[in-house]
Parts: C-alpha cells; structure tokens; sequence
C-alpha cells in the first residue's frame, strides 16, 4: 500500500478512533502510531488531529457488521477495551484484514494478527470473568460500593452481571485503574469517569459481617491439603488487595490490607 | 451461642465436602428479587489449600445421630455442637450474597433426629429463602438418604442442584465403616432424582411455567484412599453413575484422616493421597469431555493410574497404532484423543483449518501444548521438524515434561549402603 503514513491524534474514545479508521480510509492514509490527546510524545511522523465525529463513527460500527459480521465488531469493540500495547495499531491491522477477507477473519486464528487481537480479548473476558467474583461490596448507608484494579477495562462487561443480579439495589463499582466508576440503581445505570474515590468507616453491622466472611474463609480450608501455589493460580495476588479476605479492619475504621 | 461461632463450628463440619460448584443452570436476574445463576458457574475466592469458595458451605446442624467411622460428625466424637435456626441461616446468605462474597448456599446437614425431619428443616430454610428473601442464586442442597420420597421432591423443588453422597465406592466398606447406611438407600434417592429431573425437562418442553426440579442436575462424592477400592473400581462405578444415573459431576476426595477407628488408615503418618486424586479428576474429564471409556483406561493388568503420567498420555503410549493423527484432516473424537490437546483447542483447530492448512506454528498460537503434542501429530502429512523420538524413547520424554520426580520408583546404588543378602540364601 502506497499510502501516506500519519501518526493521529484523537480524544482516545472508541467514537474517536472509529473516526480516525475512516479518516484513514477517506485520505488515503497509513496510520502509523495512534496516539490520545493527552499523550505529551510527539512523533517523527507527519501528525494529524482527528477530531471525533459521531455519524462517521457510526458509518465505520455498522460497515464492520456489514463486512466481518457480528462475531468481528464485537472482536474490534471488545478489543478497544483492552490493554493491548498499541491496540489501536493492531485493530487497525485487523480491520484491514476484516474488509479484504470478511466474515472469515475470526476464524483465521493462527494468523499473528488475528491471534494478538484474539489473546488480548480472552485476556479481557478472563478478568472480567474473575472479577465478577472477586469483587467486594461493603453496605454504606444502605448503597453498596466496592473498588477493583483490573488491568483491563471491564466495567462494561461487569454491568450486565451486576445490574441483572443486584436488580433491587443502588451500588457503585469503581475502577481506580481507568478512574472511572459505575453507578446504578434499580432500572437505570451510568458509566462515569470520577477522579478520586474513599470508602467512609464501615458501620457496626457491616463490620459483623466482613469478621465472618474472615472466620469462614479460614475455616473452611482444609490444613492438610495447604497448597498456596494453587491458590495464587487460580487467585492472582493482585486482586488480594481490594478483598475483604485479605484486609483487616483498623480500629480508626480504615482498612489494611494483610501482610 | 454467637452467630459468629456457629458459623465457625458449622463451616468447619462441612469443608470436608469437595463439590462446590455452582454450574449447570442459567437464570439471569429478575426485577423485584436478588441473584442470578450463570451455566459456567463462578469463583469468589480460593481458600489456602487452593479449592474454589463458590458458596457458603455450611451444615445446618452437626448434631448427628450415626456413627460413620470416616466422618467427623460421627456421634462418637467429641466436638462442639451447633444448630443453625433457618432466620439465622437467611439473614446470613442473604448478607454475603448482597456483598458478593458467595454465589450462593450450600446446605448440606448431619442426621438430626430422623432424616425426615432434618430434610423438613432444611426445606423450611430454602423456602424462606425463596419466597420471602426473594432469592433467585444457587442453592445446593444434599438430599438426606432415608427421607421420604415426598420431602426429597420439595427439596428439589426449591434447591438448583441435588447430591447424595456414596462416600465410600464399595459395599463392602460401607458395610464395614458406615453401617446404618446401606447401598440401597443411597442409590433410592439417586434414582428417584434423575427421574424427577427427567419428567421436569419433559414437563419444561411444554410448559415454561412447569415447575423446575433440580434443574441444575444432581452430583456425588467418593472419598479416596480410606478403603482399599483400586481406580480401576473406582473409574468403572463413576462411569456407570455417570451412564445409570445422568450424574452431572462425581467428586473424589482425597481422605483426610479425622478419626482413630481401627477400621481406617491411621492418622499418623498418613499423607493424604492427593496425586491419586489429581489423576483421578483428570480420567474423570476424560470420561465427561473426551469421549473416553472407563475400560478403555484401566484393566485387570493395570488396576490404577500410573502417579507419573497422566491417564492420556498413558493411554497414547500404549495405543501407538492410533497415532500419528493427521491435524489437517482427523475428526473432532481423533484430535482430543491426542495428548496437549484439549476440547478448547480441539475445537480451535476445527475453526481454524476452515480457511487453510495448519502448520506447527500455527497449532502453537492455537494454544495445542506442542511439547507433549509433537510427538503423536503431522501437519499436511509431515512431522515436526527435527523430531527424532524412536518408540521406546517417547516415555522419558513424556516423564521429563512432567518435571522432576519423586524417587519412589528405582534407587540410585551407593557403595556405601549394607550388602545386599547373597542370591543364594534369598532363593
């Protein structure tokens, strides 16, 4: 391909990127290196600002259903959620390889770029799997809240298990990686970005209850099968921060994660 | 007594019971009620010895009226005892569930009174769980052997998944170690479960509204290595509960010894056989997901799983003729019968070489464990390159991947140890 290389500039949402493909496609352009606004490195490469424009974003959404069928758009939206280094780079890849072959492309798995982006979604899909569990709530005041550090942004993903489940209650999950945080409540929820988050004392009751999940925590492993490895396999450490398991409440009502 | 020391006391009565999954049932949330059921299932934490925490694994009582030698329960025993009242038991799930700690209840109990009357209790707590908390999460519930027919059914009715536990795979040991409790009464309440399910499903074709019972299907537990049962006799009885009965799972428990009955291992000393067990869960996945047969992996020459191997491996070693397979063009059975690959890459495979050939590399992205693959697979008719493994070689290799190994079989000769006795005298 002879076409121009560019290095672009967006607002970093999916509606910006969206933008940038078709930019790319309308220009005759070779994007080279996708980078967020608020990214301080300039590139070698000649660099353009796209601005985000909705209705061309939606044009790009529906031709990926149109060309690489469901399974594909969702692999391209999926894929935009996840930490993949340079995702935005390897979608693009794979959105090229999408509008050549269609509706096949998902099924090239042992293609490099298929099997990137492919890896980069299972990895996504794992953590929000495993988050649906290790998440924790505490009640405040009637409100569940709970933080997690995933690597991966999973909220979206964890709103439909969430939501479906707690139907009757109002909860907020935030994410202190993306430093955003989902709030609902019964029949309505919002994603939102929200910069800073502290979770107040626990009450009496809530406290009762973080002490017996503790004790049947403890109790219900077995001494002579202790097999710690298998654990961390299965439970990586760095979700043990922000369960309750693993913290000890404090006497000034904060809390401390276990040594 | 404390809520806080019941829990304690009645979640250290229950560990010992392996299953804790909460799989087989999808039921997405409804407005107006709390929970929700998904089919793979979900882990909230992992305890120390590395086992899923899925639900809030509790008896509801411990006091018990039988004397099973190999349970911590038994009468005999002295322990602390407790008694869960069924309010108690709700406001409990009820606040782990809201806090996300658990995905449900598992309530299993020792015999209080009579079974009739402890299967009564138990149905109290589910119905209130049910009806009044509005729970809609998983509840596993342990159908009591020697309850009425009619109670066990309402258990059902309320509860997703049902088990009776067979314990112990032999009549004999039963016999011996647990006997108020005879074959027939744990096979009663197994048969009338599968055809309860069975008439349910029928009912669900036509009506959606008919009533579920144990729709999530029902499972078993065997302890392992606390009576002298070979795998072979384990292998074939799981098989047959899994043909027979429509069992959804068989758990294996490695035993861990509780007690001083002369009747048992004794506990000092004891290890428990927990690589037993390992190999046991994997023949096991053998039977459930690969199409394997329990005579197919162990005979009378062989009555138990080689601890070095695992069960597929030894298999293919001693199927040679089967091999190699042909990854461009075997069929689905074919490939999951080659060791290093497994039902998710199996299927990847099928996917995959719809848009064209696969070479190694290929099957590496894939996901297929090529280490132990590349022994028994050819792509497009060629082997790996650069794979030279005469027959007789294929068993090191195999036992290298499986990392160093315990010196149980073979010694190294040392000059120094006492001389052997003379050949003569030991004829």
């Amino acid at each position: 391909m002879s076409w121009t290389q560019v290095a672009y500039r967006y607002d970093g949402s999916y509606a910006g990127f969206l933008t940038c493909v078709y930019e790319a496609y309308v220009n005759r352009e070779a994007p080279i290196d996708f980078r967020p606004d608020a990214c301080p490195l300039c590139s070698l490469y000649p660099e353009r600002t796209v601005v985000t424009h909705q209705s061309h974003a939606k044009r790009v959404f529906r031709s990926f259903k149109e060309k690489f069928g469901g399974p594909g758009q969702n692999m391209v939206s999926r894929g935009f959620l996840t930490c993949l280094e340079d995702k935005e780079l390897w979608l693009w890849r794979f959105i090229q390889l999408g509008y050549e072959q269609g509706p096949s492309v998902t099924k090239h798995l042992a293609d490099p770029t298929v099997d990137r982006v492919r890896r980069a979604v299972q990895h996504l899909n794992n953590e929000a799997h495993l988050l649906t569990g290790f998440v924790r709530f505490s009640d405040v005041g009637g409100v569940l809240a709970g933080e997690i550090t995933p690597k991966n942004r999973v909220l979206p993903l964890l709103r439909p298990h969430f939501c479906g489940r707690l139907s009757t209650e109002r909860f907020v999950l935030y994410d202190h990686t993306h430093r955003e945080a989902l709030f609902a409540q019964p029949g309505r929820w919002a994603i939102l970005p929200v910069d800073d988050f502290h979770l107040g004392p626990p009450s009496g009751e809530e406290r009762a209850f973080r002490e017996m999940w503790r004790a049947f925590y403890k109790t219900v492993s077995i001494e002579g099968r202790c097999n710690p490895k298998c654990r961390q396999t299965h439970m990586p450490k760095r979700y043990w921060g922000n369960m309750t398991e693993f913290q000890t409440d404090l006497p000034d009502g904060l809390l401390s994660p276990e040594k | 007594m404390e809520l806080l020391d019941k829990l304690t006391i009645l979640s250290d009565a229950a560990k010992y019971d392996a299953a804790c999954t909460s799989s087989g049932m999808d039921r997405p949330g409804r407005p107006g009620t709390i929970g929700s059921t998904t089919a793979p299932g979900c882990c909230h934490s992992f305890s120390a010895d590395g086992r899923c925490i899925s639900l809030l694994k509790v008896l509801m009582t411990n006091v018990c009226v039988y004397d099973c030698q190999y349970c911590i329960n038994r009468r005999s025993n002295d322990l602390p005892r407790a008694t869960f009242t069924p309010e108690e038991l709700c406001e409990l799930t009820m606040g782990f569930y809201r806090r996300n700690y658990i995905e449900g209840l598992f309530l299993s109990s020792s015999v209080l009174v009579s079974p009739d009357y402890t299967t009564e209790r138990m149905i109290t707590v589910l119905r209130l769980l049910r009806e009044k908390y509005r729970f809609g999460g998983y509840i596993h519930a342990k159908a009591i052997p020697g309850a009425d027919p009619i109670l066990t059914r309402q258990l059902g009715l309320l509860a997703d998944r049902l088990s009776v536990n067979i314990e112990l795979p032999s009549q004999r040991s039963l016999a011996l170690l647990a006997p108020e409790k005879g074959k027939q009464a744990i096979l009663a309440p197994m048969a009338q479960i599968r055809d309860g399910i069975a008439v349910s499903r029928q009912e669900l074709r036509l009506s959606r509204r008919a009533p579920r019972f144990a729709p999530a299907g029902q499972s078993t537990q065997m302890i392992v290595g606390a009576t002298p049962e070979s795998d072979r006799h384990i292998l074939s009885l799981t098989q047959s509960l899994y043909d027979k009965y429509k069992l959804k799972r068989v758990f294996y428990s490695a035993y861990m010894p509780v007690s001083h009955s002369p009747l048992l291992p004794a506990p000092d000393g004891f290890r428990p056989p927990l690589q037993r067990e390992h190999r046991l869960y994997q023949a096991d996945w053998l039977l459930r997901f690969y199409g394997f047969r329990a005579e197919e992996l162990l005979d009378e020459v062989q009555p138990d799983l080689d601890p070095r191997l695992d069960p597929k491996c030894c298999w293919a070693l001693r199927h040679l003729e089967f091999f190699p397979v042909e990854v461009n063009r075997a069929d689905y059975e074919a490939l999951l019968r080659v060791p290093g690959v497994g039902v998710t890459s199996a299927q990847r495979i099928l996917t995959a070489r719809r848009v064209g050939p696969l070479t190694f590399e290929g099957l590496k992205r894939l996901g297929v464990v090529l280490k132990r693959a590349q022994y028994f697979l050819t792509c497009s008719g060629h082997p790996m390159v650069g794979l030279r493994v005469r027959e007789d070689g294929l068993l090191r290799h195999l036992l290298a991947l499986e990392g160093p190994q315990e010196q149980s079989y073979g010694q190294q000769l040392s000059l120094f140890d006492p001389p052997a006795p003379p050949l003569r005298r030991a004829l």
